[in-house]
This record gives C-alpha cells, structure tokens and sequence, in this order.
C-alpha cells in the first residue's frame, strides 16, 4: 500500500540507451571491418570484365593457359559483335551488347600445331543480363562440325527440357536459401525486408575478399558464412530492434529497409567496384553428364550443399526448441511472449540464420553466375516472387515456391526469350496474387 | 578545387532538367503515396512508358511529336488501369512488391532483345525530339554569373517548370476539393471510408491514373532533355529516388516534392562536386576515394538519408507527423 507507482516501472533509459550504444559500436565495427577487408584486397585485383553483360573463357590444355587464339562472337543472325584473342593465361572475354543468344567462334587456325584442336568449335550460348558467360572449349579430337554447344544441335527438345529443369531446380534450391531467411524474418517480425537481396551479396562478395587474398574457396566460403551471420546480428541489435523498440510502423521500416539497400549496395560498388568476377577455384571446369543433363561439377555440388542446408533448418524448425520457438513466435508474438518465450531472441536469432543462409545462397550463386555487386539486389525481386508464391510467412511454402520460381525461370525460356524469361515469372507472381493472394501454402487471412 | 563552379553546378543541378524530371514523378507519388497511402513503387514504369510511348511513336512509327504526346498519356493511363485494377485490393506490402515488379517487367520488356526494332534494346531510342525543339522561342542561351544553360535546355527547363507550377496547382486544387478529402480519409481509415458508402477502391483507381499521369509528364521531360530514352533509367533505383525526395520535402504537402527535389539534386550535385574536386587536388587520398568513386559514395549517401528521415523525421521538412503516421492496413 501507497507505494509508488513509478519505482515499480523499470527506468527504461539507461539500459537501452547502453544497449543501443553498444548494438551501434558492432554495427560499425563491422562495417569497417568491410571496409579494410575490401581496401587491404580491391586495389591488387585486376579487373575482369567491364560493363554489363559479355561472354568469356580460359583456353587450357594440361593446366597450361594457350595464348593467342582467336574467338569470335556473333549474334544468332550472323552480325559480328566482337572478338578477342587469348591472353598468357588462356583467357579470352568479349563484352556483348545484351542479353541473348549468341554463336561463339573458336578459330582452329590460330591453336598452335602441337595440340589436336577442340573437340566444338562453335558454341551457342545464352547470355543472361547481367552475366559474363562462361563458354567452354575443350581441348581434343574433333567431334563434328559447329553447332555442338549443350542445348543446340542434334539434341532433343525433350533433353533440353531435362536439362532446364535441373538447372532450374538448381536456381531454385539456391533461391530457396534465401527465401527461407526472408520468410523467417517477415514471419516472427512483419518486416517486409527490401535489403535482403544485400545480404545474398553480402557473403558473396566476402567470400570473394578471402578469396583473393589467398584463402582457398571452401573456408573463405565458410568464413564468409559466419560473417554473413555476424552481419544479421549486427543488423538486428544496431538497428531493427531499436525501431522496434520505438514503435516504428511496418511500412516505415520497410522504407527503412529500401534505404539500407541503397546504402549498402553502393557500399559494395564503392570497395568492391562495378566489375564481375569470379572465385579463384572452379571457375571453369568440364561438365559432367547424367543422362541429358550436363552440368559442372560444381553446381552438382552446390545442389547438394543448398539441399542439407535446407533440411538442417526445416528439421531444426521442427524438432529443436528454439525452433518451436520461432514457429510460435511466428504464429502469435504476443501469445508466445506470455508462454514465457523470449520473443526478442527468437528475432535475434532467426536474424543471424536468415543473414547466414543468404551468405550461403550468395557464395553458390557467385559460383554459378560470378559475384558482383547487385547480384543479390537483381535476385531479390525473384526471392519475394519465391516467398508470395509460398506464401509470406510460412516455411515449406517459400522453399517450394523458390523451386518452382526457379524451374519456371529455366523451362519457360524453351518459349519465352531468354532475357525476358524473368519478367515472365514476375508475370506469374501478379497472377498468382489476383487468385490466391496468400500463396500456395499460407493461411487464408486479410491479405486484399 | 573549383568551388565557383561546384556551386554553379549546384544550383544548375537545383533548377534544372533532372531535377523537374524527379520532381514531376514525386508530385505523382505525392497524390499516391502522400494523399492516397498507397505504397506504389512502381512509378519509374510510368515514367518509362510515357517516355517510350512519345520515343516509340516518333522514332519507330515516324508520327508526330503530339501524336507521340498523346500515346504516352494513353499507354500511361493503360498502364494505371492494368497496374491498379488486379493490385489495388491487396494490402500494403504486397502492393509495393507487385508495383515495383510490374516496374521491372516494363524495364525489362523495353530492354529486350527480341523488341530490338521497336524498343531499341539496351541503347534505347534517340531521334525523336526534333518536332519540340522546333517549337523552341529561344534564339540565345543564357550565361549568368550562376549558370548558363544553352538554348534547347533553357527550353526544356522553361516546359519543365511550366509543368511543375501547373501540376502543384492541380494538385492543390484537387486536395481541397471533395474528392481530395475522401482520398485523405482512405489514407486514415479506409474501412471507415467504405462504411460511409464510398467506392473506395474506385477512388484509389483514380488517384493511381493521376499519380502516373504526374509521372508520365516527368518521362516525356526526361525523353526530351537528353533527346534519348534509355530502358535502365527506369529502374526501380529511380522510384526509390524520388521516394527519398517525397519524404525529404514532405509527404501528403503540395510543395513537399519541389523543395525535396532541390534539395535533394543541390546535394547531389554539392556531394559530387565536392568529392571529385577533393579526389582530383588530392585533399582526399585515392586509398579513400578512387576516380570512380565519387558516383556510388553520393548514392550511399541518399540510401543513409532515406532511412535516417522515416526514423527520426517521417514528416520532412515541411510536413505534419500526424498525416503520415502509417501502418501496413
């Protein structure tokens, strides 16, 4: 009785404002830790490839680069777009005007007397914006007149289908690591985070900066991993808990979120440069076939790391405690914060997994498509499709819609041309919304 | 470093073509976004289409120059019609990813190879603007002490202007009226809107159609200042942009875009200047800063500038904090 109300609130100030210094200090910490990374590495790396979108290779034989060949590229109606001769280490790039289909040209003439010639000398590929394609030559026998590449020539549409989807699939699995971050975030805080696509580029590029400074792939992928996840941590105790805190309303955090992918795109141009590039190790390596499908060995890998990435988080999800606790956070904040959960670990921690499965997703997509500075930014409009298609929030949903977003990217450019192959899937996710706004494995709520 | 002709830079930059282009999209998003509460992000797309629609007309089709006009409001329109009727039922986020993915398959779409011979592809379309700058009074530039623009831009920034001024007093006009009034109480609560027997949604129709209709006056600024239109100008960068400049001047203001986008072009261009110059003297070690640098420094910049202004000043400079104290509906 007659106690005073006031001594029984906590003062809120000192400890937040402790709380909120310190979460800055890491912020900043970290960011300059990217900063020295990227100052101590950049400036000894040379450049790769100019521009936008360009075609590129390494002529090897027995480990050894050739020099001196020439290759020429042409558009597929026969019109010249370039051409270049390889360098002492064999490789060879040529900038092209676009996204298409182009027919590269290796000149047998120029391959110097002692090596027998290449097995094709005319590879048709599709260059996807944004990418510099890799064309591969291999060293050998001939086998026939041009016209060879993987999906052209004698093979059936049926085999070209085959091979689509698995490279879909592949897309797909890789988009699913990010999506399942997304989802996980959007599901226990509502933020619908537009700076999700940096942090796919985030472990990228990071992996690329232990990359170059000596360290071989697979542990600067690691660490890069690690880091992504410190880097979620970051973002989670610097910033989006003190707007929680505040009482910051979704769509202004959302607006938030589109800045901080401003900023840290532009911070990954400003230390990283406007250049793609590619890991040191398996950059180029000979496909192996299964079946119809060809692929190098190392997206049969990335397959494989994508697909235990996700069953460990599912399963975690299902069987572990804390990820009960997500899914009830997930569920009901309120409820499960009154069931004694702590509902701001749960964030703190589904931040840190969802940070470090994008670094992951990052890293393989660097594998496949090379690293630049708005990888994750262009894939980001996929994850989203990916998720809604899912349905916003919930778990398997975004892992089957990242598969299908990716499948459909794939196999639609059988009938869709190659560059607009991602609008059509952006096509789709309107459709999809107009029939079943809440996705194909959401809860029917208001969504309209 | 110069520092007369970083400020002349500046205030060139404040008044002239790149500003009135963003400010023309912003006041657009101002009667979306500001007055209406609809997350549309996908304005670049309208901005795009009108700019194509006047490039395509004329360049590809050999019409004339108000031919060209009159197809950019009619695809801009189409364009309101097909973006809003499946999306404006949906709730806020969902809304803004939809936008700016419609935003992107237009970019996409004008970029593409197979519509080489219509769109132009990557390189876009020039060859256009004769039939405007025929019309051109202005015989001289002007050279001041502050800037010094050459006969065409002085056109162009005399239309541009002429077009800021009518639309801010359209847009005044219309915020006063009846109809303005709905669309501010949609904004705070439109189920309460619904229940007083208004079609809300057709109201929020009309204020997409008008908002792109601001927008499509910016691209046809922007087709004919640089002569050329180029698909990747309309990325969704672009909308982010004079998001920025909606909130830095003030949302839900009739003024709020003009002055967002001088300030925000004044810093820009103040930013640049001030970098290059001190990368170019030396004041600034090339370990810092390296040539190319300055570009992507004065965007990270903005991106700052957007997140620190909706956490601590969601209202801008001249708004009210209680007409944008949103909430995902």
């Amino acid at each position: 009785m007659g106690r005073p109300s006031t001594a029984v609130r906590r003062p809120p100030t000192s400890r937040d404002t402790v709380e909120r210094s310190r979460a800055a200090v890491i912020l900043a910490a970290l960011l300059a830790l990217l900063g020295t990374i990227g100052l101590a590495v950049v400036p000894a790396t040379p450049a790769l490839a100019q521009g936008s979108e360009s075609v590129r290779g390494a002529i090897r034989s027995e480990g050894e680069g050739v020099a001196g060949v020439r290759i020429t590229v042409t558009s597929e109606s026969g019109e010249s777009v370039g051409e270049a001769t390889t360098d002492a280490d064999g490789a060879w790039e040529v900038p092209v005007p676009g996204p298409g289909t182009y027919v590269v040209t290796l000149d047998t003439a120029t391959l110097p007397a002692e090596l027998p010639g290449v097995r094709q000398d005319t590879v048709t590929t599709v260059v996807n914006a944004q990418q510099a394609k890799a064309v591969l030559f291999v060293i050998g026998e001939p086998t026939g007149e041009g016209g060879v590449g993987p999906p052209a020539g004698g093979t059936s549409r049926l085999d070209t289908a085959a091979q689509l989807t698995v490279e879909g699939l592949r897309f797909g699995l890789i988009l699913a690591l990010a999506a399942l971050g997304l989802s996980m975030i959007f599901g226990t805080t509502g933020l619908t985070n537009f700076s999700h696509g940096e942090l796919i580029t985030f472990g990228a590029i990071v992996a690329w900066w232990f990359n170059s400074a000596g360290l071989h792939i697979v542990p600067a992928a690691l660490l890069a991993i690690v880091l992504s996840g410190a880097f979620g941590y970051a973002q989670d105790v610097g910033l989006w808990r003190p707007l929680r805190r505040r009482g910051t309303g979704l769509i202004a955090a959302m607006i938030v979120s589109i800045g901080l992918a401003l900023f840290l795109r532009n911070l990954y141009l400003y230390r990283f440069g406007g250049e793609t590039r590619s890991y040191l190790q398996y950059a180029t390596q000979q496909g192996i076939s299964i079946g119809p499908v060809t692929q190098a060995p190392r997206d049969y890998v990335s397959m494989v790391i994508a697909l235990v990435a996700i069953l460990a988080v599912t399963t975690a999800l299902s069987r572990t405690r804390l990820g009960k606790a997500t899914r009830a956070v997930s569920d009901n904040p309120a409820l499960a914060a009154s069931s004694g959960i702590d509902v701001d670990r749960v964030i703190r921690v589904v931040w840190v997994f969802g940070a470090a499965l994008a670094g992951l997703s990052g890293v393989l997509l660097g594998l496949s498509q090379q690293v630049n500075y708005q990888m994750g930014f262009q894939s980001l409009l996929l994850v989203f499709a990916a998720v809604i298609l899912g349905g916003l929030g919930t778990i398997w949903g975004s892992i089957l819609g990242a598969i299908i977003v990716g499948v459909f990217i794939q196999v639609s450019t059988l009938v869709v041309p190659a560059e607009l192959k991602n609008a059509g899937v952006l096509a789709v996710l309107i459709i999809i919304l107009l029939i079943r706004p809440q996705g194909l494995l959401g809860r029917r709520e208001r969504i309209g | 470093m110069n520092w007369t002709s970083i400020l002349n830079n500046a205030i060139e930059a404040a008044i002239g073509t790149d500003m009135i282009i963003y400010c023309l999209a912003a006041i657009g998003l101002n009667v979306t976004f500001g007055y209406s509460g609809l997350l549309n992000f996908g304005q670049a797309a309208f901005v795009g289409v009108a700019a194509y629609g006047l490039a395509t007309t004329v360049a590809t089709f050999g019409l004339s120059f108000w031919t060209g006009i009159a197809v950019g409001l009619v695809a801009v329109v189409v364009l309101a019609l097909l973006l809003g009727i499946p999306t404006l039922r949906l709730r806020a986020d969902y809304l803004a990813i939809v936008t700016l993915a419609a935003a992107e398959i237009v970019r996409l779409v004008f970029r593409s190879v197979t519509l080489r011979d219509t769109f132009g592809g990557s390189d876009g379309l020039q060859a256009f603007s004769g039939g405007f700058y025929a019309l051109n009074p202005f015989q001289t530039g002007l050279t001041t002490t502050l800037v010094s623009f050459s006969e065409r831009q002085l056109w162009i920034i005399t239309v541009g202007w002429v077009l800021i001024m009518v639309s801010l007093l359209v847009v005044w006009a219309l915020m006063r009226s009846p109809w303005g009034r709905v669309l501010k109480a949609i904004r705070e609560d439109e189920d309460a809107v619904r229940s007083l027997g208004k079609n809300v949604y057709g109201y929020k129709l009309q204020a997409l159609v008008i908002g792109g209709f601001f927008g499509a006056l910016g691209g046809f600024v922007y087709a004919l200042a640089f002569a050329a239109v180029q698909p990747d100008f309309t990325a969704s960068d672009f909308t982010f942009f004079a998001y920025t400049i909606l909130l830095l001047g003030g949302a839900a203001r009739v003024f709020g875009p003009l002055l967002g986008a001088i300030i925000f072009w004044a810093i820009l261009s103040l930013s640049d200047g001030i970098l290059r110059g001190g990368q170019s003297t030396g004041a600034i070690p090339d370990w810092i800063l390296g040539p190319t640098d300055a570009g992507a420094v004065r965007f990270m910049i903005v991106g700052l500038a957007l997140m620190l202004l909706m956490i601590y000043r969601p209202q801008g400079i001249l708004g009210d904090r209680r007409e944008i104290a949103l909430d995902a509906r």
